[in-house]
């Protein structure tokens, strides 16, 4: 069955400064992400995987590459049509619920502001309307409308949040790092929050986070990325299951587990760049098992086949 | 003689209560805890935001705010160099508690970007410590400061010594602050959420750090998080804080594998490494008391949906389920009817995890 694909990333570039001091975030990287489906993008601080989001949404602009989205170009210069389209249909969330919302604008406006910007001269009482729908959607009362976001717990921000993004009706969600700044009893509920939208509302989510673990619970497929590089891509289970990469590896080592007989037990694996020998013989994008990609040269392909 | 089968305590918490003045408000932050951390033990405190571990642990070291003050219980501290029980709850004034920082309980912060300074390099900011805890020359202090660079994981110390934080990455400064709390020579170090705002990897390095570091120093460690999915890795014992008060307190073993209290049991169940994919994660319905008002019966009660009746009337006693463990509930009565855990509990304790 072919599946439709939503947005498509190929060979994308971005750079950060200029001549001497350029630095490459983000190396050509290349996936699709179908519709419907929550796509992971696993690294560490530094690993570029922030900055492919903001490509997406078009806060940073790219170097180089292609971000199609349902077959359209958006990235570089695109129409006003397409650009208000995007602008609708992709919305972001953000990871520090303290730092994202405007701390003096009244929750009613905070969440409003882009259906002001997009449906311009929208009536009033449709605008009220739609906020308070908005609030209820994500579990809020609609009399939050009238308070200002340091009223609010840190859990409750993130779902003001969500709420912004969702009273767009987009089709696409990048949400980066949602859950990281949060309790752990208030994770599980933004983690249930999102994916109970994606049921409703047959919501795309990309999904940006460093921990494996909470990946695992949420995401279709995963692509590890390092440096810039996606290092491997595959569906969720067989990513966690049989990594191949040594970074995927590493990564999956780190994730603490609720059992002392085994976190005793572990062996924490610690990944070192200088292991690869890409002088000579470069890395390619592999096959190793059915729709599971790796990053690997070709003595690599040999070893890691093998175990 | 002391007896070699029973541990050294190093702290003992009796019955400690705080309360802060808050706009005419009195808040109950700590509801008559009593606690003993052992001599080398890595002492896990878990709870949630606002649960009062924070406030708890500070009150160890006199960093209470100015309207906050201990109302009732006491902390002995038996570390002292003389071997004389402190009775840390009666120092007053700024100048005893000096003795006390550092040099007896040494304590780091989440983040390490804000207890580092800016302006000075890394080796002055160890350096610092060195010369005011320990009788040492300039020339000695560099020589044991470079050392400590190297105990706690940064190579190149003799080139690290002169770089400014901001050269360093998130997991490296926060090394660097645990070499500052190190060369306080401290006997027991308070980490308060020492890994939360760094990645996975490196928080993993972190934790080994401190179990590694526990042994040379012969350190007592209380680590407080709010993550119980961590503390599996590094505890000893653990703690869980709800509400200001300790509702639970155990073995690792004790604690992950036969857990007692209902609220144990609903954090280990909203852990994204037990959930089932395409289900939901579970969730801990409403908040957290407020602490204003007083609080009758088990705190955890309006948020268990299966709390029973006399949760809400009376506070339960501790129950000892064994030597090591003890848990506030009434589940543990004997006339109470029989409440399975929840199944995640299963899980866990068959390894079913991954």
């Amino acid at each position: 069955m072919e599946r439709e694909v939503l947005l498509e990333v190929k060979d994308l570039e971005v750079t950060f400064g200029e001549r001497k001091k350029k630095f490459q975030a983000v190396k050509k990287v290349n996936f699709k992400i179908y519709k419907g489906e929550t796509f992971g993008l696993v690294g560490e601080s530094g690993s570029g995987k922030t900055t492919i989001g903001r490509a997406i949404m078009r806060i940073v602009p790219s170097a180089g590459g292609e971000i199609l989205y349902k077959g359209d170009k958006i990235n570089g210069t695109i129409s006003p049509v397409l650009d208000q389209k995007v602008i609708k249909e992709i919305q972001m969330i953000f990871q520090d619920p303290q730092a994202s919302l405007n701390e003096r604008a009244k929750v009613d406006y905070i969440i409003s502001e882009g259906l002001l910007n997009i449906e311009k001269g929208i009536r009033e009482a449709d605008r009220k309307a739609r906020v308070e729908q908005a609030l209820l959607d994500v579990g809020l009362l609609p009399e939050f409308s009238s308070r200002f976001p340091h009223e609010f717990s840190g859990g409750q921000r993130q779902r003001i949040g969500i709420a912004r993004a969702l009273i767009m009706n987009p089709e696409f969600i990048i949400a980066d790092e949602p859950i990281s700044a949060l309790d752990v009893s208030i994770r599980a509920q933004v983690l249930n929050l999102l994916s109970d939208m994606q049921k409703k509302r047959q919501i795309t989510y990309l999904f940006i986070a460093h921990d494996l673990s909470v990946m695992r619970f949420i995401t279709d497929r995963i692509a590890v990325i390092h440096k810039g590089r996606i290092v491997e891509m595959a569906e969720t289970e067989e990513l966690i299951t049989h990594a191949i990469h040594p970074y995927t590896r590493a990564l999956l080592s780190a994730i603490p587990m609720p059992d002392p007989r085994h976190e005793r037990e572990k062996k924490l694996l610690v990944y070192e760049p200088e292991m690869h020998d890409y002088s000579v013989d470069t890395p390619d994008w592999v096959e190793m098992r059915p729709d599971h990609f790796v990053l690997a040269n070709q003595k690599e392909v040999g070893e890691w086949k093998n175990g | 003689m002391p007896d070699k089968n029973i541990p050294e305590k190093m702290l003992t918490v009796e019955d400690l209560e705080i309360k802060f003045e808050l706009r005419g408000k009195t808040l109950n932050a700590i509801r008559g805890i009593s606690l003993d951390l052992y001599k080398g033990e890595i002492l896990a405190i878990v709870g949630e935001s606002g649960s009062g571990k924070s406030v708890f642990t500070k009150s160890f070291m006199g960093l209470l705010d100015q309207n906050g003050k201990v109302t009732a219980g006491k902390v002995m501290y038996y570390g002292a160099d003389d071997g004389m029980p402190m009775e840390l709850t009666a120092l007053k004034r700024e100048k005893e508690w000096y003795k006390i920082r550092g040099h007896e309980i040494a304590m780091i912060m989440q983040d390490p970007m804000t207890s580092l300074n800016p302006l000075k390099t890394i080796g002055v900011q160890i350096m610092e410590a060195v010369l005011l805890h320990q009788n040492l020359t300039r020339a000695e202090a560099k020589e044991k400061t470079l050392k400590y660079l190297e105990d706690v994981g940064i190579s190149h110390p003799e080139r690290r010594f002169y770089q400014y934080p901001h050269e360093f990455s998130g997991g490296m400064r926060q090394r660097v602050v645990i070499a500052i709390a190190i060369a306080c020579a401290p006997q027991i170090l308070i980490c308060d959420e020492p890994t939360t705002a760094l990645d996975v990897t490196i928080q993993a390095q972190i934790l080994d750090l401190l179990k590694a570091l526990r042994h040379k120093y012969k350190l007592s460690i209380i680590l407080i998080t709010h993550d119980l999915g961590v503390v599996a890795n590094i505890a000893d014992r653990v703690a869980v804080m709800y509400a200001g008060d300790i509702v639970e307190i155990g073995t690792s073993e004790d604690i992950f594998y036969d857990p007692r209290h209902p609220y144990t049991w609903a954090l280990l169940s909203s852990l994204p490494q037990v959930g089932v994919k395409g289900t939901d994660l579970f969730s801990i319905p409403g908040t957290p008391p407020n602490l204003f008002s007083e609080i009758k019966g088990d705190a955890f009660a309006p948020r268990n949906s299966r709390a029973l009746k006399i949760d809400f009337l009376e506070t339960p006693p501790y129950f000892q389920v064994s030597p090591t463990h003890k848990a506030k509930t009434w589940l543990l009565d004997p006339r109470a009817p029989k409440v399975e855990p929840p199944p995640v509990v299963e899980k866990i304790r068959n390894g079913g995890l991954m």
